[in-house]
């Protein structure tokens, strides 16, 4: 269970980022993060595995609060929050595998994690990871020739090594052409099911929210204007939303 | 539309008269230094003749090839090494002064201080320093060349880190890596290749750097040179431009290709 009660944040001395954010997402559900941009999708994603401070508010995972953890207790939490993001943050670099096992560095020692020493059950869970998402035979290929969906794909599986309780994606879709973007989704989905995940994604395409999302959140100039399932997102709602009519992007 | 037609008018204006101040301030330099442009032109393709005729190598000048090798050697290595140190110093010293790996503001404003300081002072002006402390040696050049080069590396390095590692650094963050882990895991392969092309692109400069040092410090390649045109042996002093030449062109012929092979 993650719950977030009152969350406030603000960049800069009376301009909110965000205004008494409240919501709370059960384990197998796929939450979509929608609304304009610069409304605070990001501020709020970012602030669940603490990558942004916020100024205010409670966000619990499993009944204990992150916010108030210090330095080790919150690599442990982190650890415990995968993290997809829209430029996949992968190295360039170095292979598929190697960035798949990087999602393994929060359970390792400092010098472990350093020289970059991984165990044989370790690199065997990486293998059948890129099996599931479907890359098993790129693991040893720098992932700079990977396309775009293959790409998330191997970030997606980067954070499911880390056994996470909460996947956080970040516009997972906004660089993938349309087919890519459903495999991504549907990957998503699916894995949101097999291993009883919480997955929020911060989304543009409202249909891909519609369609592939549970609960459905929407925020507006920092606050939160709707919290519901996916079905009860209606006309009415996105044009508040939005400030315009947006019909079209629903059929 | 109005206001944007009006914009790029004014856009061209300012671009004429930017255009007419760097024309008119090199008028004015002229007249107050009293430069005649026109002789001034006609002298280039003169000293070019007299260069030719006077530093071309003779059949003679190949007897002074071995000592001039052996030196040009020594200074490609004085180049070589002192990069690298500088390399090492300063890529650790870019870790905890830029603004992602950065321990705090204020180290980092130091950091700032320490490259822009060293950065600043000219190379000449490094060399006679250290020719108080250190004399004529080979290791007054090493020290120019290095205090020098961390300048450079330092703030070039702290670049390519904000540049490139900050997205990377991000998303193993998010996964709950330490600090030592996320710099060697992700910052340093990150960076790797863009840090490589400077280190290379220092030591090609640091051998076209160090033979003016090996003339303030008499050692090396610029010592010699300095020798033969002093005691107008023109030729064997052509013979070692003409050798430092040859040499900087294989360097950066060598550095292209691991270049090629490493990005």
């Amino acid at each position: 269970m993650l719950e977030v009660k009152n969350l406030d944040k603000s960049y800069q001395k009376d301009h909110p980022a965000l205004t008494n954010i409240s919501f709370s997402v059960k384990p197998g559900t796929f939450v979509a993060i929608i609304g304009p941009s610069g409304a605070g999708k990001t501020t709020i994603l970012r602030s669940l595995n603490q990558l942004i401070k916020d100024d205010n508010g409670e966000i619990l995972l499993d009944g204990s609060n992150i916010r108030s953890a210090n330095k080790a207790q919150l690599r442990k939490y982190r650890r415990q929050i995968g993290m997809v993001f829209q430029n996949y943050n992968l190295i360039e670099r170095l292979t598929v595998i190697e960035n798949v096992l990087h999602g393994r560095l929060g359970y390792k020692s400092t010098l472990a994690g350093v020289f970059g020493r991984y165990t044989q059950a370790e690199k065997e869970e990486a293998m059948s990871l890129l099996k599931k998402v479907g890359l098993e035979d790129f693991a040893l290929q720098r992932c700079s020739e990977l396309s775009g969906g293959q790409k998330q794909r191997v970030g997606i599986a980067r954070s499911l090594i880390q056994h996470p309780k909460v996947i956080l994606c970040d516009e997972p879709i906004a660089s993938l052409d349309p087919a890519s973007a459903q495999t991504v989704m549907q990957l998503l989905k699916d894995l949101t099911e097999e291993y009883n995940l919480i997955c929020v994604a911060n989304l543009h395409q409202i249909n891909m929210a519609k369609k592939y999302a549970d609960q459905i959140i929407g925020i507006r100039k920092g606050q939160l204007v709707f919290d519901e399932a996916a079905d009860l997102l209606s006309e009415d709602i996105l044009r508040t939303l939005y400030d315009q009519d947006i019909t079209k992007e629903l059929e | 539309m109005q206001s944007s037609a009006k914009y790029l008018t004014r856009k061209g204006w300012y671009q004429t008269a930017i255009i007419a101040i760097i024309g008119g301030t090199y008028i004015l330099g002229s007249w107050i230094l009293n430069f005649d442009n026109l002789s001034g032109l006609m002298a280039v393709p003169r000293a070019f003749g007299w260069l030719g005729i006077n530093f071309q190598p003779t059949a003679k000048s190949v007897e002074y090839l071995p000592k001039i090798w052996q030196k040009l050697m020594q200074t490609v290595l004085l180049a070589i090494s002192s990069t690298v140190v500088a390399a090492i110093i300063s890529i650790f010293v870019a870790l905890i002064g830029s603004k992602v790996t950065g321990i705090n503001g204020f180290v980092q404003l130091i950091v700032r201080g320490i490259a822009s300081f060293f950065r600043n002072i000219p190379l000449v002006a490094w060399s006679m320093i250290l020719l108080f402390s250190f004399k004529q040696s080979d290791f007054t050049g090493f020290l120019a060349l290095l205090l020098m080069s961390i300048g450079f590396l330092i703030r070039a390095f702290m670049e390519i880190i904000e540049d490139e590692a900050s997205e990377t650094m991000l998303a193993l963050k998010a996964t709950g890596a330490s600090y030592f882990q996320v710099i060697f895991q992700a910052v340093l392969p990150q960076i790797l290749p863009s840090v490589l092309s400077w280190i290379l692109y220092m030591i090609e400069n640091n051998v076209r750097d160090a033979t003016l040092v090996g003339i303030l410090t008499g050692t090396g390649i610029g010592f010699i040179f300095d020798l033969y045109y002093k005691s107008f042996r023109f030729d064997a002093a052509g013979m070692t431009v003409l050798s430092i030449i040859i040499v900087v062109i294989g360097l950066e012929l060598i550095s292209n290709q691991i270049r090629k092979v490493i990005l």
